[in-house]
């Protein structure tokens, strides 16, 4: 009945993964590739790219740089995404639509337009480009993201809990704590997560706004010009893949768990 | 009132701010070292009449579209198969594995593109390989194909879950309901679920169209010299050619014809929404 | 006579331009199972929340036991509320649940946990303690929300709508339970219903609202047998109305010409809220009879049956009088030999004009 066109659908659907994942299986391929040359034919295994990554100081910089920038980014845009989130669904205030709009403007901004702005904007002001420059590019495209997954939380939130809470004796602010917060975590950890994996991966803005020290993507993009330095790509790409399958494995882990917890429905998935 | 202030007044400072300066510094000129704060509608005159930046506007917007296009044709199935011929409880899992290629590096992915397409890339080595031709292809890197391909490739994603979402909400008793009044599997799809699947396409539209069109990385690494785009001169006005004011009116021009083709997409959403909802 | 445990005086309350409620007086009496009946939209619920704190009355006053309740927030008043969806914190187990408000009086931890057991036992929900409250039932829960709000001595106690959630057979065994954990605790009980039924079995006394105003407040009897006004009479259970012209007022009767009956006497005691603008007289169905042969009754009627509803203990006749298009509904008991007819039969319907009510 329906076989014909599952079919059809069956083999579409696997070309197209051969398609999605071509890239991304080169990774390891091409990491563990004993040859200077990023090409085929394959030459034999070795793991010699890994062990240049450990030795490149420049690298650690880099990585220290990113992982701060994100971390950073991550904690301040979930911080305004519940603020926002939290007004935005519960409280009616004037203008809230155009407020929200203007909010989730840097969602369908072309990022090359908010890297030349910001660059702009501190060259005219007379600061200099640094490191705290990136973390407030990056704020401000992560906290759409964010109050788009906390909006979510936020809405599924049943509202005569906080009331309860309130006809029980409780303060606004424990009810915050003791009821508000526990029940949107699961929310609170996607917007951490995506955030920090938005500003770890981000290259325009950073690449407008470093100073003197470089992000990851910035140093990678920097690398590519120099053939010989290729395979070792390869392999740090390896390690952003596992290391970030890993996180997002993990988090959805968490996420199970809190879900058990509060005994939610499991809808799947963080979006 | 209160709770929303935090993130109203950042948002106000790094992107109401810095959109505004780059607004003004587009009236200004540059020549050289020195900022000419007059106003003035040169750059504006430069960038709408000069062939080279209006040509390169064109290119930019022909690579968007036609990558718009690729993207939710190739999204499409894709998404309708995991709603309609995959278990609910797997469904998730499905829509996990098709976002995993973007936990790679943009960089490193764009890269491997290239690597790929390359002269001795994957592509023609195989194609060698099987002896279906003898001379490595050279039109697959290094030109606007590419840029579309890579593109398409990176955004295709994102476009499932629009139209994916969309096909979830329709309802299937509707489809029921076509079969029992007559029609087959291919009217079925292309009178109900279809239509009532539009407001996912055009929001798949919109969500790919804006940020292809302003993308540096991709044309730089894979577009060759015929390939590059707005983007790439506009990096360029701001850092090598040191006129920040032509960048600045260059990237508020292109982002008003992207906001203009986007209110045409979001007028069309309209009136698909009319409809269904 | 004590004063009243709730007060409420002139109070009104607007959204924007709608009014939601319209003057309301209500004096609701220490110990007793008081509910708001009305059909939704009426204005019970904004009622409600308004007496525990979640609405402010835009005019008017609220004392609860003698003391104004102006400025005072939800949580310091002296009700406790089980909401509509129970509000039970998915997070908790039962007994953190049921701690909850005790946790907030920062009480000791012995005497928490005396008054947790306490109120779980009550509630008939023993061994429950450590139960996650996901893993709850909908009449499980309601005992939780129970517990957990009379575990704080209220001296009112507010239920929003607490057996809508429930299937048939649960909600009538809460309905009794509810009622005999009332006369157990002795406190005050407000409840907000749309279900009549609910409301006539549980109650001390009932206020009907429609629109925002209170319509009657009267106990259940009361309210079924003399309702203030026809939309109350048919509101609760059923009643048939007859267009009737009052011809003349005398000191203690009224004269009134009945559709398909005729001119009556009537005694002033069956028109429950005066002689003034009444042009209907409400019968109950069970006051009419279908008579069996050789049976008689005060007065009687002939009519013609038009549609027959058989419950299996009770058969409901639609019958067409003459003079009147509209059927009529009469009941009847099923009882043995008693023989059930059919549509198109003729019947003979007996009556007694002290079972009619004249009505605005």
């Amino acid at each position: 009945m329906m076989r014909g066109k599952g079919y059809f659908f069956k083999w579409y659907v696997a070309l197209f993964f051969v398609f999605l994942y071509a890239p991304a299986i080169l990774l390891p391929v091409f990491a563990f590739n004993d040859s200077s040359i990023v090409s085929f034919p394959l030459k034999g295994f070795t793991t010699k790219w890994f062990e240049v990554l450990q030795s490149t100081e420049a690298l650690h910089v880099a990585v220290r740089n990113s992982l701060m920038i994100a971390v950073t980014t991550a904690i301040f845009s979930t911080l305004f995404g519940v603020l926002a989130a939290r007004a935005s669904t519960r409280f009616a205030f004037p203008a809230r639509r155009s407020i929200m709009g203007f909010i989730m403007l840097p969602m369908v901004l072309p990022e090359i337009i908010i890297g030349v702005s910001l660059l702009v904007v501190i060259i005219q002001l007379g600061f200099e480009l640094s490191l705290f420059t990136i973390i407030l590019g990056h704020i401000l495209i992560c906290t759409p993201f964010c109050i788009a997954i906390l909006s979510s939380a936020f809405m599924n939130l049943d509202r005569s809990l906080e009331e309860a809470s309130i006809d029980l004796g409780q303060t606004r602010w424990n009810t915050f704590w003791m009821v508000i917060f526990p029940l949107v975590m699961p929310g609170i950890v996607a917007s951490l997560l995506i955030a920090f994996t938005i500003s770890l991966d981000e290259f325009i803005i950073a690449f407008f706004l470093a100073g003197t020290e470089p992000t990851l993507p910035v140093y990678i993009w920097g690398q590519l010009r120099f053939p010989q330095k290729l395979p070792s790509l390869m392999a740090l790409g390896t390690l952003l893949l596992v290391l970030s399958i890993s996180l997002l494995l993990l988090a959805d882990y968490f996420r199970r768990r809190g879900l058990k917890k509060t005994g939610i429905e499991n809808s799947g998935g963080f979006l | 009132m209160v709770l929303i202030s935090p993130t109203l007044v950042f948002t106000l400072l790094m992107l109401a701010v810095p959109l505004i300066m780059v607004l003004a510094l587009s009236f200004w000129t540059q020549s050289y070292l020195t900022l000419d704060r007059s106003f003035s509608l040169e750059n504006y005159k430069a960038a709408w009449t000069e062939p080279m930046y209006q040509y390169l506007m064109a290119r930019s917007l022909k690579i968007s579209i036609f990558v718009t296009a690729l993207t939710v044709l190739l999204a499409y199935p894709v998404a309708y198969f995991i709603s309609f011929h995959v278990t609910p409880k797997r469904k998730a899992m499905w829509i996990f594995l098709i976002t995993i290629p973007f936990w790679t590096s943009y960089l490193m992915r764009i890269f491997l593109w290239k690597v790929i397409l390359g002269y001795n890339g994957v592509v023609n080595g195989s194609l060698m390989g099987l002896g279906l031709i003898e001379q490595p292809l050279s039109f697959i890197l290094y030109n606007q194909n590419a840029v579309v391909l890579t593109l398409a490739h990176s955004w295709v994603p994102f476009a499932i879950l629009p139209i994916f979402v969309a096909l979830e909400r329709v309802d299937r008793s509707l489809i029921e309901a076509a079969e029992d009044l007559g029609d087959n599997r291919l009217r079925r799809f292309l009178r109900v679920t279809l239509p009532l699947s539009m407001p996912g396409v055009i929001a798949a539209t919109i969500i790919v169209f804006i940020p292809t069109i302003g993308d540096y990385v991709t044309p730089r690494l894979v577009g060759g010299p015929n390939g590059l785009m707005i983007s790439n001169m506009i990096e360029l006005q701001f850092k090598k050619a040191n006129n920040a004011p032509l960048g600045a009116a260059l990237a508020i021009s292109a982002m008003a014809i992207v906001t203009c083709v986007t209110l045409v997409f979001v007028w069309m959403n309209r009136k698909f929404m009319r409809g269904p909802k | 006579m004590t004063q009243p445990i709730i007060q409420l005086s002139g109070v009104d309350k607007f959204y924007g331009d709608f009014q939601a409620l319209s003057q309301i007086d209500l004096d609701i009496r220490t110990g007793e199972f008081f509910s708001l009946l009305g059909p939704s939209g009426c204005g019970k619920t904004t009622l409600l929340r308004s007496i525990a704190g979640f609405e402010t009355p835009s005019a008017g006053s609220l004392h609860i036991d003698g003391k104004s309740m102006d400025g005072v927030p939800a949580n310091k008043r002296p009700t406790n509320m089980v909401f509509q969806s129970y509000a039970i914190f998915p997070h908790m187990s039962v007994a953190e649940n049921v701690a909850y408000g005790l946790k907030a009086r920062r009480l000791p931890k012995a005497e928490i946990q005396e008054r947790v057991s306490e109120a779980i036992s009550m509630v008939g929900l023993q061994g429950f303690d450590s139960r996650a409250s996901h893993a709850l039932s909908g009449g499980q829960r309601q005992r939780v929300a129970l517990a957990r709000a009379l575990v704080l001595k209220p001296r009112v106690l507010l239920l929003d709508e607490p057996l809508s959630a429930l299937d048939k057979k649960m909600r009538e065994q809460m309905q009794s339970e509810l009622r005999r954990l009332q006369r157990a605790v002795g406190i005050t009980f407000v409840l907000v219903t749309h279900d009549q039924e609910e409301a006539l079995t549980m109650s001390d006394r009932i206020a009907v609202m429609f629109d925002g105003k209170i319509a009657q407040v009267a106990t259940p009897q009361m309210l079924y047998g003399k309702p203030s006004s026809r939309r109350v009479g048919n509101f609760i259970g059923m009643m048939n109305f007859l267009e009737a012209e009052v011809r003349a007022t005398s000191g203690e009767t009224v004269e009134v010409d009945v559709q398909s009956l005729g001119r009556l006497t009537l005694p002033l005691s069956q028109a429950p809220a005066g002689v003034d603008g009444c042009q209907s007289v409400g019968i109950r169905p069970e006051m009419l009879t279908i008579l069996a042969e050789g049976q008689t009754a005060e007065r009687e009627i002939e009519a013609v049956v038009s549609e027959v509803f058989y419950y299996g203990d009770m058969t409901f006749y639609d019958v067409t009088l003459p003079q009147k298009d509209a059927p009529v509904t009469v009941t009847m008991r099923n009882t043995a030999g008693r023989k059930v007819l059919a549509a198109g039969d003729t019947a003979r319907v007996g009556w007694s004009p002290v079972s009619l009510l004249l009505l605005r």
